[in-house]
C-alpha cells in the first residue's frame, strides 16, 4: 500500500508538472482562444497510456506512468471548464469542435497505443 | 518555484484518485468504470468552484490558485483514463455502455463545472439575479 501509494505519487509529481510546463510552452507559442494546450496534452496522454495498458506492463510500471504520471498530466476538469467557458461566450463553434476533437481523437489515438504496443 | 508548487499539488490529486478508485473498487465491480467518473464530475464541480471563488479573496497569492486548481484538481480528474476505458468497453463490444460513459462524462462534466462555478461566484439563481 505505501508502495504502491509513493509510485502514484511519484508519477503524479512529475505529470502535473509535465502538463503545466507543456501547456504554458504551447500557450506562449501557440496563443489562441482555442484551448490547444489541454487538447494535445490529453491526446498524447490518452496514445501513451493507450500503449501503457497495451504492452501489460506488471502493476507497480502501471501505477508510477499509468496512474500516476499520465493520470495527473492528462486533465479533465481543465477540459471541461474551457468547454464551459466557450459556451457561456457562445463560441458555438470552436465549443462543438474541442468537444469533438477531444472525444473523437481522444479515443481513436487510445486505441491505436493499444494497437501500436500489440504489434 | 510553481513548477514545484503545482507538482506537489499534483501527488495529492494523484494520490486522492488513485485511494478513490481502491474505495470504489471495493464496493463496486460493475463494468461501468464508476471510480474514473467518479473522480472527473467531482472534480469537474471542484474546479468550477474554486476558479470563481478564489478570485473573490483578496490577498491571495497567484500560486494558491494555479496549485489548487491545475497542480490538485488538474492532476485529481483524468483524460486519458477515460479515453482508454471507453476504448476497453468498445473493445469488448460492450457499446451501449461505452455510449453511456462518454455521454454521463460529457454532459455531467460540463453540468457538473457550470454548478460549481456558479456556486462559487454566489450566484446560482441567475434568474432572480437578472430580475432584479
Amino acid at each position: 500500500m505505501l508502495w504502491n501509494s509513493a509510485l502514484v505519487a511519484i508519477g503524479g509529481f512529475f505529470g502535473a508538472i509535465a502538463r503545466f510546463g507543456i501547456s504554458n510552452w504551447i500557450k506562449q507559442k501557440y496563443p489562441s482562444s482555442f484551448p490547444l494546450a489541454t487538447l494535445l496534452v490529453n491526446l498524447i496522454g490518452s496514445f501513451l497510456l493507450g500503449y501503457i495498458i497495451g504492452k501489460g506492463w506488471n502493476d507497480s510500471w502501471k501505477l508510477l506512468f499509468g496512474t500516476g504520471f499520465m493520470g495527473a498530466f492528462t486533465t479533465f476538469s481543465t477540459f471541461k471548464l474551457e468547454s464551459m467557458a466557450l459556451y457561456i461566450h457562445k463560441q458555438w463553434k470552436m465549443f462543438v469542435l474541442y468537444l469533438a476533437l477531444s472525444y473523437i481523437l481522444g479515443l481513436l489515438l487510445a486505441f491505436l497505443g493499444m494497437k501500436a504496443s500489440s504489434v | 518555484m510553481i513548477y514545484v508548487v503545482v507538482g506537489l499539488a499534483g501527488i495529492v490529486g494523484a494520490l486522492l484518485r488513485y485511494y478513490l478508485g481502491l474505495f470504489v473498487g471495493a464496493l463496486w465491480n460493475g463494468l461501468f468504470p464508476l471510480a474514473t467518473w467518479l473522480a472527473n464530475i467531482i472534480g469537474c464541480f471542484a474546479l468550477g468552484w474554486l476558479t470563481a471563488y478564489l478570485p473573490r479573496l483578496r490577498n491571495l497569492p497567484p500560486y494558491v490558485v494555479t496549485g489548487l486548481g491545475t497542480g490538485l484538481v488538474g492532476s485529481f480528474t483524468t483524460f486519458s483514463t477515460f479515453s482508454v476505458e471507453t476504448v476497453q468497453l468498445l473493445h469488448t463490444s460492450h457499446l451501449e455502455l461505452a455510449l453511456f460513459y462518454v455521454f454521463l462524462s460529457m454532459c455531467g462534466g460540463l453540468l457538473m463545472a457550470w454548478i460549481g462555478f456558479r456556486l462559487g461566484q454566489g450566484r446560482l439563481h441567475a434568474q432572480k439575479e437578472a430580475a432584479e
